[in-house]
């Protein structure tokens, strides 16, 4: 059987070939995964949708939660809002917005003059660092927030397997 | 499978404001991951949690895929008298839980 013979030239080719495929791979953008949104919003872009043109003040929100959290699928956070929770003044519902996530509302909390206390506790999923916004409306219709940034080193967007 | 556990301080005096803690097990799959198979895993969370304290509605939350698996929820609630606390749920797939507990409130000691 006889080998087709490579010649020095076309030995060259063929190289040189390769190694423009290669460059060329190198340069292809990476996507990271299918996701419905991979820019950050601005806080305004976040919140427009909800409050729809009411005033919005950056007071009386306190958020807790870790600075820096190892895992994005589980963040403690606490979000507590300075109100008397009378019937004519108190926080009817208040909204947990994320900066990365594809999905932007990540809770929002109905409560009203028999909690007492408008404080409220859970445990996000969080798509890697980002500005996390506590907002809260208020009776009287008026909007309140606060934000904080939590570094999460692990995102909860990557898989399991 | 619906199971849920609540809790709250074993002393509750009449006026109080009370912490509640609810634990919900459900996977809250957000419809973004894959599985072992890589197949993706649909979409499956709480659609509306409500916690209804005799006849008025006290808490509610609608959670999205930003929640955790087994989610957890705390709020405060002001104790006026003994009543059941009923917590109902409803997920993607139209599964429902509830959970019914009693909420002993003692009188308040006269001082």
């Amino acid at each position: 059987m006889k080998w087709p013979t490579l010649t020095r030239r076309e030995g060259l080719r063929q190289m040189l070939r390769v190694g423009l495929y290669g460059a060329t791979a190198q340069f292809w953008p990476s996507f990271a995964q299918d996701m419905a949104s991979g820019q950050l919003l601005s806080v305004a872009q976040m919140m427009a949708p909800l409050t729809q043109g009411a005033r919005v003040l950056q007071q009386d929100v306190k958020i807790m939660a870790p600075v820096l959290a190892d895992n994005g699928t589980l963040v403690p956070i606490t979000a507590q809002v300075q109100s008397p929770m009378t019937a004519q003044d108190h926080v009817t519902h208040l909204y947990l917005l994320s900066q990365r996530n594809p999905v932007t509302q990540m809770a929002v909390f109905h409560m009203g003059p028999w909690n007492g206390r408008a404080e409220v506790s859970t445990r996000l999923r969080l798509a890697g660092t980002q500005q996390v916004v506590a907002l809260a409306r208020l009776s009287n219709g008026e909007f309140r927030y606060g934000q904080m940034e939590i570094i999460v080193t692990e995102s909860a967007c990557v898989d399991a397997s | 499978m619906a199971f849920a556990r609540i809790q709250w301080p074993e002393r509750v005096l009449a006026g109080d404001v009370v912490k509640v803690r609810l634990l919900v097990r459900h996977p809250m799959d957000t419809g973004y991951l894959q599985d072992l198979l890589g197949k993706l895993v649909p979409r499956n969370v709480i659609r509306s949690l409500t916690c209804t304290w005799g006849q008025q509605e006290v808490f509610r939350v609608e959670p999205s895929s930003g929640i955790s698996a087994n989610p957890l929820f705390e709020f405060f609630v002001r104790a006026d008298q003994t009543a059941d606390m009923l917590v109902e749920w409803t997920d993607d797939r139209g599964v429902k839980g509830s959970l019914r507990q009693t909420l002993q409130v003692l009188p308040k000691p006269s001082a």
